[in-house]
């Protein structure tokens, strides 16, 4: 059982739902990258998603965007990125990291030295948004090969047909992108997202986790009630931009999480008292 | 004046999904695939229709004010001493550029589509303008989205955009220009697709806007193709054109794509060498990666980052070129080359003196190479090259590089 399986299983078991924060890699600098994976851990975290940073990250709104300048300014590569989820491994075994990031960054290094190098890393996922299945060539056997799973996005637009095609090649879980636009965009409505992670598990036994416009305990809490798991970005990213320079970054990071987190338990409280 | 139903084996070089050999595609996120394959139902049906055809060509007629001529360049040609060199006339084109063949169609398509909104990304300004004239023409809402950098640089295509009705949004992220611009626009697409038609302005982009904008400028080529034959009785020996994304000279080349005897030449922008690194010629000096959408080549770092380019002509200043471009290169039907700044701008100069026209910089670039092209062929040949936009846009960058201001 993979290591995203075998979280989700736990969670499942712990009737708990996920909380997945996404940080940009790289950002404010390579270096700090481990302490900040361990501090998502530490605040509450079930699973890691890091930003590839790409220079034209089109799916991502203005928070993400900047992170992206920074860590590139900074020096971030991928392969940097892959030294640090080493280093995480030294001391956390069990929490998932799943890199997301954009097609670039495969095609420059060669989709198969990409897989392996991440692979001997310990990341467990790739989630490349702007490869979709039609135009994954090789990567599904790459992965495969050395046991990486591919996650994929689902957007409330996805027709029915694309969901099928979608479900059939994809691992670890279901991204549902919570609403129409970039990432961290506002306003999301809950009914319309029960109705899309219920078409999503029609066709798919994957766990389903939501993301795109979950910025507080609030709106973490609200998701948690539909899905598996709830997914985190650009609020952590902005307190990551805002605080780039702080000494106590990790303590902020994890204090966070830890907010997100509860936000998500006292929900699944108050549903198990009703 | 058909568009792509005129008979062209080497059309079908798109395959279904968009992919010209292992170029194009569609490697987009997941909330533009709907849209994407909504606008390539809504264009494959359209294309079956002759009224679709028909309002095309009504308007590049009346309002565009097609065909654009092709003219005989006498004094330009005695100069050159060689072949015989005829100017495809695409600055006389309503808005002053070949920019406008593309956005009357995509407008057609969109209020065909019963979309209300128009969105558009613009480097120097000339397709935002076209974007905005057409939108004006058929009482569609506006939004041109351009680089910070590029707004301030081409203050007077901005106020142009804004007298003409739309809104232009400075986009301040990245290097604030075109590739930005893009970015954003595609953002916005992706929040507003139920009512917003998204025109590209090059052949650029994902599945099927570079089969979509390369169909609607293929009447450059069709006429050149007929009115050269008329003149000369003959096909040309070449035809020159500058490649940004590359819609000009995919438009004016691929009616002529099965006539082998015709030699095709894409002219990128040098900028200041391609020993100095600042240029803006992917099929030179770079290599395939994927950029807005699909898998052409790039100007990028080792690790796939796309890095700034350099031209004094804006409309050339992009780091990604059509993928058609790219495919056409691999099989060695067209041949692409560079020409320098210093180059277009003694092209611009000659051609305004030697024949009265200002030509665009983009367009000056196909000037200097056809013109050291000319020289090498005999004065029985003939090329073409396609003058895509005139100069007017350009006369402060000009003025600004021999130090007066204007």
């Amino acid at each position: 059982m993979s290591r995203i399986s075998q979280t989700f299983a736990a969670c499942r078991a712990a009737g708990r739902t996920a909380l997945i924060p996404y940080i940009t890699g790289g950002d404010p600098d390579p270096q700090q990258l481990v302490a900040l994976m361990h501090a998502l851990v530490d605040g509450g975290a079930d699973l890691i998603e890091i930003g590839v940073p790409f220079s034209d990250p089109m799916a991502d709104g203005p928070v993400i965007q900047a992170a992206c300048a920074r860590a590139l300014a900074a020096g971030t590569t991928p392969a940097k990125l892959c030294e640090a989820v080493a280093r995480f491994r030294e001391r956390d075994e069990a929490t998932p990291v799943v890199f997301m990031g954009y097609a670039n960054s495969l095609e420059a290094a060669g989709y198969e030295t990409y897989v392996e190098r991440a692979a001997s890393a310990g990341v467990d996922g790739l989630l490349t948004v702007d490869l979709p299945p039609e135009e994954a060539g090789s990567l599904p056997d790459l992965a495969a090969q050395h046991g990486i799973e591919l996650i994929y996005l689902v957007a409330p637009n996805t027709t029915a047909a694309r969901l099928q095609k979608i479900s059939a090649v994809a691992g670890g879980f279901i991204y549902a992108v919570a609403l129409k636009g970039v990432t961290g965009s506002a306003n999301l409505d809950t009914t319309l997202l029960a109705d899309q992670v219920a078409a999503i598990r029609r066709v798919s036994q994957l766990p389903v986790a939501v993301g795109f416009g979950v910025r507080d305990a609030a709106s973490a809490g609200a998701v948690a009630q539909v899905a598996d798991a709830v997914v985190v970005g650009s609020a952590l990213v902005q307190l990551i931009g805002e605080h780039g320079e702080a000494t106590d970054l990790p303590e902020r990071l994890r204090a966070a999480v830890a907010e997100l987190r509860r936000g998500i338990d006292e929900k699944a409280a108050m549903e198990v008292r009703s | 004046m058909a568009i792509a139903t005129e008979s062209n084996p080497a059309a079908s070089a798109a395959s279904s999904d968009g992919r010209f050999g292992s170029f194009g595609g569609r490697f987009v996120s997941e909330t533009l695939m709907a849209p994407l394959e909504e606008l390539t139902a809504a264009y494959l049906e359209a294309r079956q229709d002759p009224t679709f055809h028909a309002e095309i060509e009504r308007e590049l007629h009346a309002f565009v004010g097609r065909p654009t001529p092709l003219y005989l360049a006498e004094r330009l040609t005695r100069r050159a001493g060689g072949a015989r060199i005829y100017l495809k006339r695409e600055d006389l084109a309503h808005t002053g550029a070949h920019k406008i063949n593309n956005t009357v169609g995509q407008a057609v398509l969109a209020a065909r589509m019963g979309k209300q909104r128009i969105i558009a990304e613009t480097g120097a300004g000339q397709h935002g303008v076209a974007t905005a004239t057409v939108a004006a023409r058929m009482g569609l809402e506006c939004v041109v989205y351009m680089g910070a950098d590029d707004v301030k640089r081409q203050a007077a295509n901005v106020y142009r955009m804004r007298l003409l009705g739309a809104e232009v949004r400075p986009v301040d992220a990245g290097t604030r220009t075109l590739k930005d611009a893009l970015n954003e626009a595609m953002r916005d697409w992706v929040a507003h697709v139920d009512d917003t038609f998204y025109i590209i302005g090059s052949v650029a982009g994902p599945h099927p806007y570079p089969t979509l904008v390369r169909d609607l400028q293929r009447v450059i080529g069709i006429e050149a193709r007929r009115q050269i034959q008329e003149i000369e009785g003959a096909l040309p020996a070449a035809v020159v054109a500058c490649v940004g994304g590359g819609s000009n000279a995919i438009g004016i080349f691929h009616p002529f794509l099965d006539d082998t005897e015709v030699a095709l030449y894409g002219v990128e922008a040098g900028g200041e060498g391609l020993a100095s690194g600042r240029h803006a010629a992917p099929l030179n000096a770079g290599r395939p990666g994927v950029l807005h959408g699909a898998r052409s080549y790039l100007m990028e770092s080792p690790e796939g980052q796309i890095i700034g380019t350099h031209s004094i002509s804006a409309g050339l200043d992009y780091p990604g070129v059509g993928p058609e471009h790219a495919y056409l290169k691999e099989c060695a039907r067209a041949h692409y080359v560079t020409v320098t700044d210093a180059e277009a701008l003694e092209a611009f100069h000659r051609l305004a003196r030697c024949e009265g026209i200002l030509p665009a910089l983009e367009s000056a670039h196909a000037l200097a190479y056809g013109e050291r092209l000319a020289a090498e062929l005999s004065p029985e040949q003939a090329l073409i090259i396609n003058l895509s936009g005139r100069g007017d846009k350009d006369i402060a960058t000009v003025a600004a590089r021999e130090g007066i201001e204007l």
